[in-house]
């Protein structure tokens, strides 16, 4: 089985967000500012190689990004996908079509040795920009079908049964690769990279193919910080001593 | 006239769906909603309380449960007939789903979990959350049709009397537009309620300090007919299953009381709880970053605190 995992460079905050003094990025020059993968794209890579683990193929890794992704691409193979594809980008963001029109061509032109993907594994939405339709878009692109917001993955004679969580049940989809499927956060516990792992990924191949921009039709104009609602908390008291007060509140708002 | 997508599950519309309606009164006095099944009918009424003017209803045979390409090609058929100026829905996982199979087939641009949008030419412009809500991207939409969903909570629902016309169609539909659809369903009719329903949430977080501490959690959700909620590390140490996580890659919520015990406020929790109606924090951190955005403390250790309040909670209600 051949498996493209879609992933993404994300700026990490330790703790406020600051802009550029334009407002169109996040400022990432802070001594508390780094890089990270989306939370749902590092369980999408930890599916991927589990599934190869599973039933043999490879893993590829695909983004659109800076250069400088490399970084968070190797911490991927150091968990065990076999390869990376970056998409250089000079730094300005893609919209969303743009990008799923970058990684369907990357889909559909195989892996390095020639082979076909049969399936594309995704995050649901980027942590960054959250716009919820790239991998239904790479779907489209390939004619494939898709299934988002997956919790639950497993692949048995070539179909793939989902497990999608809503409200307090599960809903279960099936569908027959080749298929592209993005997963939430919890579909399964990614795992740490081990000393070996993180030294044989330092071998493993990057390629880069240049990445031209299209005009943005989702098209960025600036970014505001939310406004945050400065409210100090109410201190009822301290330990059980606070719970008639609190009780009272519980009447107030009406919920006993 | 806009056109709102319903989300609905076998017939009960989503709690969020009035939000949409009423978000697309303002862009336009004429809303028309699509609802995707025979199972939907009876939701047409609820539909016009919100003021919906026509509800076109879908039916086909092959439609017998929840598929996303096929609710998007009966909405990109009515696109075609009807020439509404924007498609709306909210941005539940299913309204989000929709909308980007819609907005891939007609190629055209979709901006997902709006707080505002303004329908304009040539370009749209829409406000919409990043990160989680934490970051508002102001945006342009360059398409002649704006395809975009709100964010649950961002508007509120308002009563409206609409007409509520049910138009029933036939879409036209291919095998593989109803090839991913619900084939099963797993865990109903377990008790409790759903995270993204509940009036009122009990959620834990590190504090806590283990999966048997989430006991006392679970009598107070009970009193208050409430669910469980739990921050990122309680699932990643398995105390939890997933589906009780709030936050930015869990479960978005807004209850009328969101009790945060042991939660310290990671800026992943905030963005999925941060709309809540009332927050009430229990932690031993006065300083904890989750204080910025309670509105009642109560400091201490909730292994004391939580057993008094299930008692004081019972003996209120009797």
């Amino acid at each position: 089985m051949h498996i493209a995992v879609c992933a993404k460079r994300i700026p990490l905050s330790g703790g406020r967000w600051v802009l550029t003094p334009d407002s169109t990025q996040i400022d990432t020059s802070g001594p508390s500012m780094g890089f990270t993968l989306s939370p749902h794209e590092e369980c999408a890579a930890e599916a991927a190689v589990q599934l190869v683990e599973q039933y043999g193929g490879s893993s590829t890794v695909l983004t659109v990004g800076v250069a400088d992704s490399e970084t968070e691409i190797r911490s991927l193979l150091a968990v065990g996908i076999d390869r990376g594809v970056i998409v250089e980008t000079d730094g300005r963001e893609w919209d969303p079509q743009a990008t799923a029109a970058a990684l369907t061509a990357q889909v559909s032109s195989g892996t390095p040795e020639g082979e076909s993907y049969d399936l594309v594994i995704c995050g649901t939405e980027a942590g960054d920009t959250a716009d919820y339709q790239v991998p239904v878009r790479i779907a489209h692109g390939l004619g494939w079908p898709v299934v988002t917001n997956v919790k639950g993955l497993t692949i048995t004679d070539g179909v793939a049964r989902c497990e999608r969580a809503v409200g307090s049940h599960r809903e279960i989809y099936e569908v027959t690769l080749p298929a592209v499927i993005s997963v939430k956060d919890g579909v399964n516990i990614p795992r740490y990279p081990s000393v070996p792992g993180r030294i044989k990924a330092r071998k493993k191949p990057v390629d880069v193919v240049a990445g031209d921009r299209p005009e943005p039709k989702l098209e960025k104009v600036r970014l505001d910080l939310v406004a945050e609602e400065q409210r100090s908390a109410e201190v009822l008291g301290t330990g059980p001593e606070a719970v008639p007060a609190l009780v009272d509140i519980f009447k107030n708002i009406g919920v006993i | 006239m806009i056109l709102v997508v319903a989300d609905h599950d076998r017939g009960v519309l989503d709690a969020t769906t009035g939000q949409a309606v009423t978000a697309a009164r303002a862009l336009d006095p004429q809303v028309d909603v699509l609802v995707v099944g025979a199972a939907g009918r009876d939701t047409a009424a609820e539909l016009a309380s919100y003021g919906a003017s026509t509800v076109h209803l879908a039916v086909s045979d092959s439609l017998t449960d929840y598929a996303p390409l096929a609710s998007a090609r009966a909405a990109v058929e009515l696109v075609g007939r009807l020439s509404p100026a924007a498609v709306i829905a909210t941005g539940t996982p299913r309204g989000n789903e929709v909308l980007a199979h819609v907005a891939s087939i007609l190629d055209v641009p979709f901006a997902a979990d709006c707080q505002q949008v303004t329908i304009a030419a040539p370009a749209h412009e829409v406000v919409r959350n990043r990160w989680g809500g934490n970051l508002l991207e102001t945006a342009k939409v360059h398409s002649d049709v704006l395809v975009a969903s709100f964010s649950p909570h961002a508007v509120r629902a308002e009563p409206a009397e609409g007409a509520g016309t049910v138009a029933e169609f036939a879409p036209v539909l291919a095998d593989a537009d109803t090839a991913v659809r619900v084939v099963d369903r797993v865990g109903e009719g377990a008790a409790g309620v759903g995270l993204a329903e509940a009036r009122v949430i009990v959620s834990g977080g590190r504090g806590v300090g283990g999966p048997e501490g989430f006991t006392v959690l679970e009598e107070l959700a009970d009193l208050l007919d409430g669910a469980i909620g739990c921050s990122r590390v309680v699932t990643s140490n398995g105390w939890r299953p997933h589906n009780e996580q709030v936050g930015q890659t869990g479960t978005k919520v807004a209850p009328d009381l969101y009790i945060a015990a042991g939660i310290s406020g990671a800026t992943q929790h905030i963005a999925g709880m941060r709309t809540s109606k009332t927050i009430v924090a229990i932690n031993t951190d006065k300083d904890a970053p989750i204080m910025g955005y309670a509105h009642y403390a109560v400091i201490g250790d909730l292994h004391t605190i939580l057993p008094a309040l299930v008692a004081a909670t019972r003996a209120a209600k009797e």
